[in-house]
């Protein structure tokens, strides 16, 4: 194992203790239950809301077919309870001091059809998402590949692409530049490998429970279309002495009231926030019945910085400096949220620090209001911008109650705390999208959820040329930060330069962060060893059911 | 009668391309396309994704490919759910819905003809009144608000019925009740309002003058000219349970067809948009022409063809 991967894992343990402590880690509590070893370990799970899209990780694009993939499909690594990389498929891997040459060592391991899991399943699967042919979602995750993204548009053969199956052990992976998180990525689904041999004789294969192979803790043993997908004991998974469970039931349940009523009468045994009735969470979360654990994401507004007078840096800040976050997250959301202080949420490690990079870089933001420093901002911006008063103005969001609720607070808030009429604008899910993207908007909701466990996720969004930077932010020194770690696999020197671009961002404030996530979950007392990793996948590999 | 059904079918099919046209057309021009997403997908990705299903052909090429298919009845492949052919959606999902449906129209039309008898044959008395609260409520109570009612009390509280799910018997009557609820109470108020109607009737009166008893007049010659409305409401009545299936199946987490009918647009899943929307669009469709059928059996004035009969 190369040095700085070494010293990044280190440090992340310690960062990941020092959180896992202070929120609990999202594990089950022990507490409850008889504590004996239930005869019966076969769980419910209330996770799953629809029939997931694809079960081939070429297909999965979403949380639904990424929750049961988690307990299906193993990748070269696996994410273990302290949100590092951990041998997976791949036994150990070495790389060299830049991170872009890596070698993963394969363990003896089988496909739930007996089939070993080859080095050229996964160069396979990592050229048939890449293939421009497949049209896959997640394509892009490949493109740290070298000619990775060149194969995607048709510039490059597969044979260029750096990803290759040496033996029928060893995977030998080239990347376009250092890519420190690389390992992170391994964990995540579209990543993961197909059994090469079944995929190409039944292009179908992962349609249906009696074609579907897989690699992980649990197989498929059937899957009853729009109703329910049952999971067994996987006996050919490498690691099958530590699955305790025999079987894990999935009913798709839509409804959430539904879901909560299925958890009272027993007919669901553990499940994350989709049964927690939104208007029941806070008196299920005082009551201890459902628990928070930190979610690593950030809700925020964005100001459309190409229209006067958001163009101006002070009349943004004002916007921002108005918001009473403290009172969104306790009286409007109430659900354990944490009020935003910066763009980076809590959860996301400072590779160099050992710390949470949220607690490293202090606080850019207050919870409560500043009313007064406001107006005088607000007051300066409209002078600077040639305007005698705010203009008419519209914060737009999508059709959700959550959303609505916070639409209202905030338009309240602006009103109060800056003498601001701002009106609502409310349109449907693809519609908003459709606004958002062609900067057809004054302000805008938005949540950003990590691709992968590192700042850089959160910080490159808003790099001028970013396909997500809907703001249409753009600023030189900024880019030169986000390049300059880009280009480096010192985490110190990384971890600096994203540092210094968000005192950048958060001075300048085309985004306004109003508060971190939680993720809401409830599990029977008798169901123990679940775990929710802090990018929001649960597994089950380690869970069991004590007598009730 | 030949002629009027050769007739009908021609018309059926015309009414049906032009649907599934103008379907085409309004879901091309609604904002947004399945792809869009909160995380911007790379140009090049989506590029690849729409070359993937046609999409980056003209609209006009896509229309005359996508008409080829229809008529090999080939409804394409969902691309949200890129495993599952538009087929397999309608012929998994259907027969649920269909059974979740066709029991609720058994439950609202047994209950609805009886309750409005009873209103009708004891006209302004406690009974009417109390029907006719009762079908006031169904008509007014949302199945959304009806639905988690039920599933705490009968589920539950009393333990007495599942909540959710599907496959057996006893998991199918609280939703096939909810789904009933509000054609029921229209069905009461029809027949009540159309029985009052017939009572009024010379031929009424002349059957109860030749001493028949009353429970014959009431089903051989009230009721059969009574139900006439009914029985013009079942066309729609059927559309109304059918599409109105959503919410029901969503609560109790029936793995019917109602919710691709919302969902799908959602998620702009063209296929699966289309696909829907000629199937429900088909059965609507051959269920008015079963209706206007059934007039002419239950009511021999009416001719079929449109000429009235002297």
């Amino acid at each position: 194992m190369g040095k700085g991967i070494s010293r990044g894992i280190a440090l992340l343990s310690v960062l990941s203790m020092v959180f896992l402590a202070a929120c609990g880690g999202g594990n089950s509590a022990d507490k409850g239950g008889k504590g004996e070893l239930a005869e019966k370990q076969e769980i419910t799970l209330g996770n799953i809301p629809s029939e997931p899209p694809g079960l081939d990780p070429l297909d999965a694009k979403d949380s639904v077919s990424g929750d049961i993939l988690s307990q299906t499909m193993v990748g070269l690594t696996k994410m273990d309870k302290k949100g590092e990389p951990i041998p997976g498929i791949a036994e150990k891997w070495d790389a060299n001091e830049d991170m872009t040459q890596i070698t993963f060592h394969l363990r003896d391991a089988q496909w739930s059809n007996g089939d070993p899991v080859t080095a050229e399943d996964f160069e396979y699967a990592w050229k048939r998402m890449l293939d421009p042919k497949n049209g896959a979602v997640y394509a892009y995750q490949l493109f740290y590949l070298k000619n990775g993204e060149k194969y995607n548009k048709g510039k490059a053969k597969a044979d260029e692409v750096g990803v290759k199956a040496v033996d029928e052990k060893t995977l030998e992976v080239t990347l376009e530049q250092p890519t420190p998180y690389f390992l992170s990525l391994t964990t995540f689904y579209s990543l993961k490998p197909v059994p090469k041999k079944v995929v190409e004789a039944n292009k179908d294969w992962a349609s249906e429970a009696d074609s579907y192979v897989c690699n992980g803790p649990f197989k498929v043993k059937s899957w009853k279309h729009d109703a329910k997908i049952v999971l067994e004991k996987n006996d050919k998974y490498y690691d099958a002495d530590k699955v305790k469970l025999t079987q894990i039931n999935l009913p798709f349940i839509a409804d959430q009231k539904t879901g909560y009523q299925m958890f009272q009468t027993g007919d669901v045994d553990s499940s994350n926030s989709n049964i927690v009735p939104t208007d029941l969470t806070k008196k299920l979360l005082d009551s201890g019945e459902a628990k928070g654990v930190p979610q690593i994401a950030t809700y925020t507004v964005e100001f459309n910085t190409k229209k006067k007078p958001f163009n101006n840096k002070k009349v943004r800040k004002a916007f921002s400096m108005a918001i009473d976050r403290k009172q969104i997250v306790e009286n409007v959301l109430e659900g354990g949220q944490e009020p935003a202080n910066g763009w980076v949420p809590w959860g996301m490690p400072d590779f160099a620090a050992g710390k949470d990079f949220a607690e490293v870089h202090g606080k850019y933001i207050e919870p409560t209001p500043q009313p007064d420093e406001a107006k005088k901002l607000l007051a300066e911006g409209l002078k600077e911008e040639g305007l005698k008063k705010m203009p008419e103005m519209t914060y737009l969001y999508n059709t959700d109650d959550g959303h609505k609720k916070i639409a209202e607070a905030l338009q309240q808030m602006w009103k109060e705390n800056l003498g601001v009429d701002i009106k609502l604008g409310n349109v449907e899910w693809k519609v908003f999208l459709e606004r958002k993207t062609a900067g057809d908007f004054d302000l805008v909701r938005f949540g950003w959820l990590p691709d992968y466990i590192d700042p850089m996720t959160f910080m490159d969004v808003y790099m001028t040329d970013s396909g997500n930077n809907d703001p249409k932010f753009s600023n030189k020194k900024y880019d030169e930060l986000i390049k300059k770690a880009k280009s480096t696999a010192d985490q110190k020197v990384r971890m600096q330069a994203l540092h210094e671009a968000e005192d950048l961002l958060m001075d300048e404030m085309p985004t306004a962060p109003l508060y971190w996530y939680t993720r809401v979950y409830m599990d029977k007392d008798y169901v123990k060893n679940v775990y929710r990793a802090i990018d929001g996948s649960v597994f089950y590999e380690e869970a069991y059911l004590t007598e009730k | 009668m030949l002629r009027y059904v050769g007739k009908r079918l021609v018309l059926m099919l015309v009414s049906l391309w032009l649907i599934a046209s103008l379907t085409f057309v309004l879901m091309h021009s609604i904002p947004g396309d399945p792809f869009t997403s909160e995380k911007k997908l790379p140009k090049q990705t989506l590029e690849n994704l729409k070359a993937k299903y046609g999409l980056d052909k003209p609209l006009p090429a896509q229309y005359v490919q996508y008409m080829g298919n229809l008529v090999k009845f080939d409804l394409g492949i969902s691309i949200k759910s890129t495993t599952r052919t538009v087929n397999d959606i309608l012929e998994e999902g259907f027969p649920v819905s269909a059974h979740l449906g066709i029991q609720s129209i058994l439950v609202a039309l047994a209950a609805g003809i009886v309750m409005g008898m009873i209103a009708a044959s004891r006209q302004n008395q406690l009974s009417d009144y109390f029907l006719m609260v009762l079908a006031v409520i169904g008509l007014s109570v949302p199945a959304f608000v009806l639905a988690p009612l039920f599933q705490k009390y009968f589920g539950m509280k009393w333990n007495l019925l599942p909540v959710w799910g599907w496959g057996e018997f006893d998991k199918t009557i609280l939703p096939s009740i909810v789904l009933a609820f509000s054609p029921l109470a229209l069905v009461t108020r029809l027949t009540r309002s159309s029985m009052l109607e017939v009572i009024g009737q010379d031929y009424i009166r002349t059957a109860r003058a030749k001493g028949l008893p009353p429970i014959r007049v009431m089903s051989r010659h009230t009721l059969r000219n009574a139900i006439i409305p009914v029985v013009t409401i079942m066309g729609p009545l059927t559309a109304a349970i059918l599409t109105g299936s959503f919410v029901v199946e969503q609560i109790f987490a029936i793995p019917g067809l109602g919710k691709y009918f919302v969902e799908s647009i959602t998620n702009r899943d063209y296929p699966v948009i289309m696909g829907v929307t000629i199937f429900y669009s088909a059965f609507l469709i051959v269920m008015n022409f079963l209706v206007d059928l059934l007039y002419g059996w239950i009511d021999p004035r009416i001719k079929l063809g449109g000429k009235e009969a002297g």
